[in-house]
Order: structure tokens, then C-alpha cells, then sequence
């Protein structure tokens, strides 16, 4: 209905006249807008009621309306026609997009900017209708580390520091040393990884003091308990990959049940598994710690994520890849270490950036187990009688963090994927 | 000789293996439990569970037995999946178009929405509607009234409830109209067939769905009355809404954070299922006379769901996964009334953990089953 609205249009001669005139009744909506919102002075309450607000819609509308031809030879008024302004309907639309930014921007701007407060060091400090800052200030170290001692925070630090340089190694390896890269990052890294957060951040030895893994809790965890699964479930996914992919039916039907038992369940199962559950399964004086419990459990559940986008992996490639490997006498691991897996898996990396972004994702539900990473440290700065009332800052910061780190993520994984179909 | 040496021997060897961790795993059990004076049973299940739960939606009090609160559970893990659904398909279905807008402002806005809600973890999101965003609500007394008729406070969404009698009449009536739209359809396709005729099926379906239920209000005895929430007040300070239905905040949270979440996922598969359809098939169908209308009904949008509907049903199948975080905020949906509250007090975490598990895995293979059957029918059968 919207469409048969075709008064006011304009042809090439009179186009001039018509966009000098639609310009400026865009303009005069705007302009009606933003003093509303910014400045609280409504130009239009000489109108009667609901036409006050309908008001800059309708103006709006009229100035696009006249604006609009199918080639003007202006080139900006062109590419504005094109990109905003194809019809009613669509001038519309752009309308309330722009009213509704407008519209938004200054009560949040405020409320996150204007009127906040950082200054200070307790609930005092916060007085104004904005945001409290001062609250994630004060908080930080809380947020970043747990209930880990302030005095050795300098210990999680180093040992982040250290296990990123570990993980760089490969870039910088020797050309001679490149055909154990695999080996050093399947086997060799992780025992490395895991010694130094060991030695490091649990201490007990080399003079350094031992801090329980009930301390340890905020970012700082999330990135230990990704970057364990990930490391643990990657190896494990690619066995079952290759145990779902063989012709031995025990070992095929085998992985299938593994691969669809843990894909059907929720995560949070999975935990509650790994906390109520599997002590009663271990032996009697064997005590494992929780932490650990919980590292196994998600490792154990993305590793069948992780088999199921290496089988799509190793289903993608040509079948005579196979066939050449086998007539050149390769047996089974012959073939899949030389062959297979060197093209299988360069193709699934952005797969693993998938996953691997799920499984970040994933982490903040250890907080059900117990275990206090970055929501869970929320929850309990949220319950402090001394912080009360400042949930909304508390997860408008955690969200901002986890944006960052998945937005940053997902976009590698899509540079990677685009990297690699153009080389195949 | 050879041969059968190297087929048989890993897999008696796997095999052997899985069997010893089972083994290794069922012993140390079973000398826990004894060490501990449980024994494993499922005769729980009929004791009574003496615990309440906040919403359900069956009748169910303390003295049911546990299988009834698990059934609790179960519904109210399917009822907020279920409207999650709903919502995220709608919004997944308008954002996934809107990527694909002409309009820049439109498609950057989509594609921002996408980013935006994808990027940050469920339970956060599930966190801030529950603890930040639905605590700003007004209170009961000074809420002011949505539509005229419902109000959203800070103790929950009261609405009107719907007051039916004879309402079999109605349902019937209903079936019937969808039986008539059946039938009708078929015979507009053996029409269209045989003599080439065109029926406008969907006028008449959709007046076959309004008249039959109207008529069993005017001949069936069917009568329908709003019952609208009204304030009252509980003590000097303390007010509540009477009558109608109270949707609890939580179930508000966990629907909002869910539905958000999953629509970023749903409208990339609607994306990519659109875009998918090559533009040959357009140009083809449109040189071949068929007005758009027709394009997009008889040659698009086949296509297009083919791709869109396999990845979209195993978004859905993850929502309803997904739906287990709501023990995070306590609404009681199978893990927090079951493999919470039943747990903690029965202490039978191997029966309890693995009904859970074992419940959320039919749900999945049998949403997998169907699918998979699915897939089956609609693929393109080459000749």
C-alpha cells in the first residue's frame, strides 16, 4: 500500500528543485529528532498530539519521496538513492533506524559517560544517575584473578606471558626442526604448559607459596580451563575423526557412541556430571581436584565437537588421495600421518577457531560447579553487602570483555577461513 | 591369515579396552556405595519428594513423588524451549533477511545485531536480563498497564488468562477446519494437475480457520472470558496481582536471552539458505512468466528451505540444550528441580545425573531421527 504513494515525483529536469527541497524536509525531520532527544525541546508541540510525534516520520518520508529518481547523474544523490532510498518502504525503515539511533544515544551516552563516576574507592563515591565505574575499579583485580593473593598476581602474569611465547615457538623454529612441529605441539607444549601453570601459578615448590585452585577464579581461569580443553580435546577429536571414518566395525561403532552421547547432552549435565557424579567412580583414597575434574569433563565433551568437524575434514578430501597413498605400499598410519591429516587438517582450522570460540563461550558455566571465573566473581561482588545495587555495570563490563575476545576470535577464524579456500 | 590378524586384533583390543575402564569404573562404584551405605535402585522414583516447586505447569505439591517433580521438570524445560522457538525463528527469519537488504542501513544494523549478540556468552546474557535489566521493572503498584490489560512488574508479566467453556467443542471444530484445509488442498492439486485450474487455496484456508471456530461460539455453547490480573494489596507496603497468569521473571530472562542468542544463529542459516538459491533460478523462473509472487513461492523458497532447514532444526535442538542454564537463575527446569533439589536430597547422583543425561539425549537423537528422515524426503532425487 505503502508503494502507491507517488505524488511529488520528479523527473530529470526539475530534479534540482526537487532534491534542494527533499534535502531540507530530511533535514527539518532530523533536526526535530535530535533537538527532542538531545536538547528535550520539542520544535513541533504546536501539533496536536500524536502528530507531534509522527511528525519528523511524516517529513521525512515526503522529503525522501522527492528525492527519489532512478538516475539524476548526481553521483552522491545517486548512491544515496541506492543505498537507502530504493523505495517508500525502504525510506522508511532507514527513517526509524536513524530516529531510533538518535533516539538512544544520548540517555546511554549519559548513563555510561556523562554521568558516571570513577573516582573514588567505595559505594560513596557513586552519587550521580549514571554508571558506577568506580565499582569495576575497585573490583578489577577481583575480576581479573579471583580470590588469588594480590601479592602474587605477578606469578598468573608470567606465566601467561611465558606459555604465549611457548606457544609462538613454532613461527620461529629452525627449517630443519619443522618436522617435529606437530609432535611439539601435541605432546611436547602441553606438558610444558601445564609444569610451568603448575610450578607457576599452583607454587609449592622454588620458594613460591601453594595457592589452592579454590582461589584461583576470574578471566585469568576462563583462559586456563580453554586453553587446557582445547589443547587435551583437539588430540583426542582426532582419534575419534579417524575411529569413526575406519572399517573395523567395533572401533566405527564405538566412536559413533561416544561422538553422539556427548553432542546430546547439555554441558551443564556434563558438570554436574563431573562434580556429583565421577568421584563416585574414582578409587576410594584417590582424591582428584575439582578443577581438574572440570578441565577433563569439557575436554571429554569437546572433543566430540572437535572429531566432528575433523571427520568433515577428512571426508572432504578426494577419495584419490587414498588411493594413491595405498597403491604406494602406505599402510593405515602411514597413509593418515604423511597424507591425510597434513591436508585434513590444514582445511579444518577454521572449524577448531569455531569451536574453539564455543568452548570460550562455554567456560562461564563452570560458575554452576562452584568454581568462581569471571560471572562467578560477578555473582559474589554482586551479593557483597558493601557493593549492593551495581549488577547492571558488573555485566555490561563482562560482556564488553567477552565481546572483545569472541569478536576479535570469530573474525580471525573468518580471515582463516577465506585464507584457505582460496588456496585449494 | 595375515588379513584377519589385522582386522580383528585392534578391535578385540578396543574393545577389551572399553570393557576394562567399565569394569575399572562399575568396581570402584560399587565399593564407594558400600563404603557409603547406598545402594543403587530407581525405587526413589515413587517416595515422596517433599519439596516445592515455584512454577509448573501441572498440578504438583510436595507430597508427589519424585517422578511427578521430575515431570515438573520436563515441561517446564519444554515450555520455555518451545516459546523460545517460536521467537527466535521469527527474529532469526527477519534478521536473516534484512542482512540481505539493499538498504545499507538496514543490513549493518542486521549484521551488527548478529555480531553483537552472538559474541557474548548465553549464561551473561541469561545474567544481565535476570539480575540487571529485569530488576529495574517498577513495582507491582506502580506498574502501568501494557495493552491495557497486562502488566510487567518486577515480580513477573501478569496477562490475562482465557476462561473457556466447552472447549472440546472449540478444539474440534479447529481440527475439523485443519482436515477441511487438507482435504482441500489436495483436491486443488489434483485440480491443478489434471485440468490446470487455479484455486486460491489460501483465501479459503484461512476463511475456513476463521468461520468453523466461529461458529461453534454462535451454535456449539463455546463462550470465552478474559480473567484480568488485578492489583490487590497483601499488606501495607506489599502488593500482588490476582487472576490471570503470572509469568514468572525468570522464565522472562531465560526466553529473552535464549530467543536473542539463537536468532543471530537461526538468521545466518536463513542467510545462507537464501543465498544459496542461485541467481539462474530466479532469472529462469521470471523468463519462463511466472510473476515474483510465484518465484518466491514455487521455485525460491523450496530451495532455500532445503538448505535452511537441516542447520536451523540443530539450532533448535542447541537451544533446548541450552535451556539447562536456566538453573543458573533458578527457574525450575529438569536440572535445577531434578539434578538439583532430587539430588540434594536423595544423594543418588548416579541414577539422578544419568536420568538427566540420558532424558536431554532421547530429546536429542529422536529431534536427530526425525530430521535425518526429513532430509531423506526432500533431497533432490536425481534420475
Amino acid at each position: 500500500m505503502i508503494q502507491t504513494i507517488n505524488f511529488l515525483k520528479p523527473n530529470r529536469d526539475n530534479i534540482k528543485n526537487y532534491s534542494i527541497i527533499g534535502t531540507f524536509l530530511v533535514f527539518v525531520s532530523l533536526i526535530d529528532v535530535i533537538s527532542n532527544a538531545f536538547l528535550k525541546i520539542n520544535l513541533t508541540s504546536f501539533l496536536p498530539g500524536a502528530l507531534t510525534t509522527l511528525f519528523p516520520l511524516i517529513i521525512g518520508l515526503i522529503g525522501l519521496n522527492m528525492m527519489r529518481i532512478d538516475y539524476s547523474g548526481n553521483k552522491k544523490l545517486d548512491l544515496l538513492n541506492k543505498n537507502i532510498n530504493t523505495n517508500n518502504f525502504n525510506a522508511l525503515l532507514t527513517l526509524l533506524i536513524l530516529f531510533s539511533i538518535i533516539k538512544a544515544l544520548p540517555q546511554s551516552l549519559s548513563w555510561m559517560i556523562f554521568d558516571a563516576t570513577i573516582s573514588g574507592d567505595s559505594k560513596d563515591a557513586c552519587t550521580g544517575t549514571g554508571a558506577c565505574w568506580t565499582y569495576i575499579k575497585v573490583w578489577f583485580r577481583r575480576f581479573m584473578y579471583g580470590m588469588y593473593p594480590n601479592e602474587f598476581h605477578w606469578r598468573i602474569n608470567t606465566a601467561f606471558i611465558l606459555v604465549i611465547a611457548l606457544g609462538f615457538v613454532g613461527y620461529f623454529m629452525k627449517e630443519n626442526l619443522k618436522k617435529y612441529l606437530a609432535l611439539y605441539y601435541v605432546i611436547i607444549y602441553p606438558v610444558i604448559a601445564y609444569l610451568v601453570i603448575y610450578y607457576l601459578i599452583s607454587g609449592g615448590s622454588f620458594g613460591l607459596q601453594w595457592v589452592e585452585t579454590g582461589a584461583w577464579g576470574g578471566l585469568s581461569l576462563t583462559f586456563i580451563v580453554s586453553f587446557f580443553c582445547l589443547i587435551f580435546c583437539f588430540p583426542l577429536g582426532m582419534i575419534f575423526a579417524l575411529g569413526r571414518r575406519s572399517n573395523l566395525p567395533a572401533i566405527k561403532y564405538i566412536s559413533i557412541c561416544y561422538i553422539e552421547f556427548w553432542r546430546g547432552v547439555p554441558l551443564i549435565t556434563v558438570l554436574f556430571m563431573s562434580s556429583v557424579m565421577f568421584p563416585m567412580f574414582l578409587p576410594e583414597d584417590f582424591f582428584m581436584d575439582k578443577l581438574v575434574r572440570v578441565i577433563i569433563a569439557i575436554t571429554l565433551f569437546e572433543a566430540a565437537y572437535c572429531a566432528e568437524v575433523i571427520r568433515g575434514g577428512l571426508q572432504s578430501l578426494p577419495r584419490g588421495q587414498y588411493d594413491a597413498a595405498k597403491s604406494l605400499g602406505m599402510g593405515y598410519w602411514k597413509m593418515h600421518i604423511f597424507i591425510i591429516l597434513p591436508q585434513a587438517l590444514k582445511l579444518v582450522i577454521p572449524g577448531i577457531a569455531n569451536t574453539f570460540l564455543a568452548l570460550v563461550k562455554d567456560t562461564p558455566l563452570i560458575f554452576v560447579v562452584g568454581l568462581a571465573e569471571l560471572a562467578g566473581m560477578l555473582a559474589l561482588a554482586k551479593t557483597n553487602p558493601k557493593w549492593l545495587g551495581f549488577a547492571m555495570e558488573g555485566y555490561i563490563f563482562a560482556s564488553i570483555i567477552f565481546w572483545i575476545i569472541c569478536y576479535a576470535m570469530s573474525k580471525y577464524s573468518y580471515n582463516l577461513e577465506a585464507k584457505y579456500k582460496t588456496e585449494r | 591369515m595375515n588379513n584377519i590378524i589385522k582386522r580383528y586384533i585392534p578391535q578385540i583390543l578396543v574393545i577389551l579396552f572399553v570393557v576394562l575402564i567399565f569394569g575399572f569404573l562399575t568396581l570402584n562404584a560399587q565399593t564407594n556405595m558400600d563404603n557409603r551405605g547406598i545402594d543403587f535402585g530407581f525405587g526413589f522414583l515413587s517416595q515422596e519428594s517433599s519439596f516445592d516447586v515455584q512454577f509448573s505447569l501441572i498440578e504438583y505439591s510436595g507430597s508427589d513423588s519424585y517422578a511427578r517433580a521430575f515431570l515438573v521438570g520436563l515441561l517446564n524445560t519444554l515450555l520455555v524451549s518451545f516459546i523460545s522457538i517460536i521467537i527466535c525463528t521469527i527474529l532469526g527469519v527477519i534478521i536473516g533477511v534484512a542482512r540481505l537488504s539493499s538498504n545499507y542501513l538496514i543490513k549493518n544494523s542486521a549484521a551488527w545485531y548478529v555480531e553483537f549478540f552472538r559474541n557474548i556468552p548465553l549464561l551473561l546474557q541469561i545474567f544481565f536480563w535476570y539480575y540487571a535489566a529485569l530488576r529495574a521493572l517498577p513495582m507491582p503498584e506502580k506498574a502501568d498497564a501494557w495493552f491495557g490489560v497486562t502488566y510487567m512488574t518486577v515480580k513477573g508479566y501478569y496477562i490475562p488468562s482465557m476462561v473457556w467453556e466447552n472447549l472440546n467443542v472449540f478444539l474440534y471444530c479447529g481440527l475439523a477446519a485443519i482436515i477441511a484445509i487438507i482435504v482441500l488442498r489436495n483436491y486443488a492439486n489434483k485440480l491443478r494437475d489434471t485440468q490446470g485450474k487455479q484455486i486460491p487455496v489460501l483465501l479459503y484456508s484461512v476463511g475456513l480457520l476463521i468461520v468453523l471456530p466461529l461458529l461453534s461460539f454462535l451454535f456449539g455453547g463455546v463462550s470465552l472470558e478474559f480473567e484480568i490480573p488485578e492489583l490487590k494489596k497483601l499488606s501495607k507496603i506489599s502488593y500482588i496481582y490476582e487472576g490471570g497468569i503470572s509469568l514468572p521473571p525468570e522464565l522472562i530472562a531465560l526466553v529473552l536471552a535464549l530467543s536473542l542468542y539463537t536468532s543471530t544463529f537461526v538468521a545466518e542459516c536463513v542467510r545462507a539458505g537464501i543465498e544459496g538459491v542461485s541467481k539462474g533460478q530466479k532469472e529462469a523462473a521470471a523468463s519462463v512468466g511466472l510473476t515474483p509472487n510465484q518465484v518466491l513461492k514455487l521455485v525460491i523458497m523450496p530451495q532455500a528451505l532445503r538448505i535452511i532447514i537441516p542447520p536451523t532444526t540443530n539450532q533448535y535442538l542447541n537451544l533446548t540444550k541450552n535451556s539447562s542454564l536456566a538453573a543458573a537463575i533458578a527457574y525450575p527446569d529438569l536440572v535445577l528441580v531434578f539434578a538439583g533439589t532430587a539430588l540434594m536430597q536423595t544423594g543418588k547422583a548416579i541414577e539422578i545425573v544419568s536420568i538427566t543425561m540420558l532424558t536431554y539425549l532421547t530429546i536429542s537423537l529422536t529431534i536427530a531421527a526425525i530430521m535425518n528422515w526429513y532430509n531423506k524426503k526432500i533431497e533432490i532425487k536425481e534420475k
